[in-house]
């Protein structure tokens, strides 16, 4: 399989970083890189990438299986993720992914009929001095509530 | 080896090399250690903590399988908060493993319950319900069921490490936590099966015995492996007269745990309902059952008039009866019947390799020698493929002592994962390519050279000159295909050798000459299968067959001997490297006879005098008169294996080495015999195929 020239470009300056014989501590940025690319890891995906860096397959799923991070299931256009590990969920961490849960009409791990977004509910985000705690894709909002999740969720539909 | 270290382990003194593990100290004194993820040999994973040992000086429990022995150590293995830690984890398993014992293929074997009932609590804090996950099948030989699995990571690493197969892998989290084969859902791999074995639970099990008995209610029969020539141990469990189990948890044998797909799945050929179970004899063409009496008589009364006449006997060997058969069989064709015309099919240049070390000792290999050389070059052999076990041996010795392995074939092997260096040439070339690594080779202190059927003839002398002109100690091993190839050879079924390679009193035609003799009067061929390659050229020849199966040779025949397989049988061969191990009898299959006693009951209805033909009595003359063969009787007799070189002098002929070819054989494959095993059939990897990419 392909990827596009940017991100062939981008892996082929990151292989560099590693020196010889290790390039296989490329594999996590590599996966997750490829992944915003190709939406999830596809059986074609981890093939191409134990080729490149020459990694057993089963390794490969060892990490994917690891991390949350990464996943088999296509998410949707914006992953919500919201914490509702001890200190988000003391300050309301709970209420408000309940409150994610109806406002999208999806569950933990799901995605909405049009593809926009989808949710999980994640351990520490490690932002515990700011909770309750989430993230869009790769941006943290702190101090949230269930009107600024609104909010975000109104804007987010409208920059589409 | 440095100092030795003195430490106390539950007050007594234990002298042990520095570098040594606890767990491996307090077992030198007989101290048990529980755990479950240690496995010798492979590296150390500390996964299951059950191995918690008090240290004096230590503020917590330490690992005793990680922890290495120190001077003055002060360690206990019994101590209150070692009991509490122990019956904690134990519970800690317990807590989301099933408790289906009654049904689990592991009951009463299996290490979780021997702990709890040792170590472990009556009672569990845990009311939660269990975590379930369905069955699944890997394959046609692994099923794993991930609720029972304590992920001790133990498959994962003789797969990886031992195999250098890698198949396995763990993933997801927590409770989630499971071991995953390489495609997903199914695995492909070498299909060995050890993961099985390993397993201290019953979260793997085997394709051929999962739900189908109780450890304790089979017999156990400690034997040789019939396929390959690597001569692994393998233990057959019987129940009711029936193989449905093959491993080596013993460790006995030259192999310690180790088989191949082969060794632990292959032996269901003894039971196939092809199996041959009552002689036949062509009547009007065809071929119909008769009675032992009825089928001996017949081939008595044709040999005896064939005899009288003067007649031109064929006769060709098996490379999978055992010593005392191939022996008989020789003197019954060279003073019974009068003929030096004997063969079989060789797959090696053994006498052309005893013949160059001629004079010189200790210079053919053992298997445990591949794993204490510094360094081995192998020659024109797919190990991995063709001699499983010497290949597991040179990947242990790579692992554990570093060694140097240099490989130069004509496609890529499996050995060049971890090779110093590998060589690829053309067919033919590997000798001239092999020589180039000279330079290399010399910086060793040791070499073992390992050969196929490349190197034969005038070959075998330039490779022995080449390893001589190194000038460090080299050993050799000429790689032949069958379980008994070595031990035909040793025995004399050859035209032109007797047993113990003395010249035979005439030179007779070899194995490809008979089949293209036009004038053999009978051609009794003793389980070998010549005709699927090759047509006899005969056609008014008595054809008489031994034989497990109906082969296309025994099709063919005018009378078909239902012969026992090596299984069920009593005797000795020889392996590869030299080796003598005995056979002990598993199963036993009706209408059958071993094979001596076939020619025992044939000369006797011969009136010939070649002996008492049982199994032992055989042996004894052998170990009379086969220079080597005296090998000390207590270690064939516990199972052990005796080294061998059954001449040392110029071996008189040089036979007829063009006649030499390995059948090829890879890993799922095993000639006649392979084709009747339903296991190495069904695995999505047969047959496989050697040097590939």
């Amino acid at each position: 399989m392909t990827f596009s020239p940017e991100l062939e470009a981008k892996f082929a300056k990151m292989i560099q970083n590693y020196p010889p014989g290790r390039q296989k501590g490329a594999l996590i940025p590599m996966l997750l890189f490829a992944q915003d690319e190709v939406g999830s890891m596809t059986p074609e995906l981890i093939d191409e990438v134990s080729k490149r860096l020459k990694v057993n397959r089963v390794e490969i799923e060892e990490v994917i299986g690891y991390y949350t991070m990464l996943t088999r299931e296509p998410r949707g256009k914006h992953h919500v993720q919201i914490c509702t590990n001890v200190s988000c969920m003391l300050t309301g961490g709970e209420e408000l992914y309940q409150h994610a849960c109806k406002k999208l009409g999806i569950g933990n791990k799901q995605k909405t009929a049009d593809g926009q977004f989808s949710l999980e509910e994640v351990e520490c985000l490690g932002a515990c001095s700011w909770a309750p705690a989430m993230m869009v894709d790769y941006d943290f909002h702190f101090n949230v509530t269930p009107e600024k999740l609104d909010g975000l969720i109104e804007s987010l539909k409208k920059t589409q | 080896m440095a100092d030795p270290i003195t430490l106390t382990i539950d007050g007594r003194q234990v002298k042990v090399p520095a570098g040594t593990l606890v767990i491996e100290a307090a077992k030198t004194v007989g101290i048990e250690v529980p755990s479950f993820c240690y496995y010798e040999g492979f590296s150390l994973q500390a996964a299951c903590r059950m191995c918690l040992v008090e240290v004096e000086k230590m503020p917590k429990l330490q690992p005793g399988c990680t922890l290495p022995a120190a001077e003055g150590m002060v360690v206990y293995t019994e101590s209150p908060k070692v009991v509490e830690a122990r019956k904690g984890m134990l519970e800690f398993l317990l807590s989301n493993h099933p408790l289906d014992c009654p049904v689990c293929d592991k009951g009463g074997e299996c290490e979780l319950q021997d702990m709890t009932f040792r170590y472990g609590a009556g009672e569990s804090r845990f009311v939660e319900i269990k975590h379930h996950v369905d069955e699944k099948q890997w394959s046609p030989a692994v099923y794993y069921d991930a609720a029972r699995c304590i992920l001790c990571y133990r498959c994962i690493r003789v797969c990886d490490e031992g195999l250098g197969v890698g198949a396995l892998g763990l993933t997801y989290r927590g409770v989630a936590a499971e071991i995953t084969p390489s495609h997903g859902d199914h695995l492909e791999c070498d299909e060995c099966g050890w993961c099985i074995d390993v397993c201290p639970v019953g979260a793997l099990t085997s394709g051929t015995y999962r739900y189908k008995s109780r450890p304790w209610e089979m017999s156990y029969a400690g034997t040789i492996c019939t396929h390959c020539s690597d001569g692994c141990k393998t233990t057959l469990s019987v129940r009711n007269g029936e193989v449905i189990r093959a491993n080596n948890r013993d460790r006995s044998g030259v192999n310690g745990e180790f088989l191949c797909v082969k060794g632990r799945f292959g032996f269901d050929f003894v039971h196939s309902e092809e199996r041959l179970q009552s002689p036949l004899l062509r009547k009007d063409g065809k071929l119909e059952p008769v009675s032992w009496s009825e089928a001996l008589a017949a081939v008595a009364a044709r040999f005896g008039e064939v005899k009288a006449r003067n007649g031109k006997f064929g006769i060709l060997g098996s490379t999978h009866t055992t010593n005392e058969e191939n022996y008989f069989l020789q003197k019954f064709a060279r003073q019974g019947l009068g003929t030096a015309n004997i063969d079989h099919h060789r797959s090696g240049d053994v006498p052309a390799l005893l013949d160059a070390l001629s004079g010189k000792t200790g210079k053919l290999a053992s298997s445990a020698d591949l794993y204490n050389a510094k360094a081995a070059l192998v020659i024109g052999s797919d190990l991995a493929q063709q001699h499983p076990f010497l290949a597991f041996q040179l990947r242990a010795n790579f692992r554990h002592h570093q060694a140097a392995v240099y490989t130069v074939t004509s496609g890529t092997v499996r050995e060049e994962q971890y090779a110093a260096k590998s060589l690829h040439c053309e067919a033919g070339q590997e000798l001239a390519s092999a020589q180039s690594l000279a330079e290399d080779l010399k910086k060793h202190g040791d070499l073992v050279i390992l050969f196929g059927d490349a190197v034969r003839g005038q070959a075998v002398s330039q490779l022995v000159a080449f390893g001589e002109s190194l000038g460090i100690p080299v050993k050799y091993v000429c790689l032949v295909d069958y379980a008994n190839s070595r031990g035909a050879m040793d025995m004399g079924l050859l035209p032109d050798l007797g047993p113990g390679y003395h010249a035979a009193p005439a030179v007779g035609l070899s194995r490809d000459e008979m089949l293209a003799a036009a004038d053999l009067d009978v051609l009794w061929v003793v389980g070998s299968n010549p005709f699927k390659t090759t047509a006899p050229a005969g056609t008014k020849t008595f054809t008489v067959v031994q034989d497990l199966f109906l082969t296309e040779t025994a099709q063919r025949a005018d009378v078909v001997l239902p012969a026992a397989s090596a299984y069920e049988k009593n005797g000795t061969v020889t392996n590869v490297c030299g080796e003598v191990q005995r056979l002990k009898q598993g199963p036993k299959v009706m209408g059958t006879k071993s094979d001596l006693e076939i020619f025992g009951l044939l000369a006797k209805e011969l009136g010939l005098n070649l002996g008492i033909w049982t199994a032992d009595k055989v042996f004894e003359e052998i170990r009379r008169t086969v220079p080597g063969y005296n090998v000390p009787l207590p270690v064939i007799a516990t199972g052990g294996a005796a080294q061998t070189a059954a001449v040392n002098g110029g071996v008189p002929s040089k036979g007829k080495p063009e006649y030499i070819r390995s059948a090829g054989d890879t890993l799922f494959t095993s000639g006649t015999l392979g084709r009747y095993s339903k296991m190495l059939n069904r695995v999505m990897e047969a047959p496989g195929q050697l040097y590939k990419p």
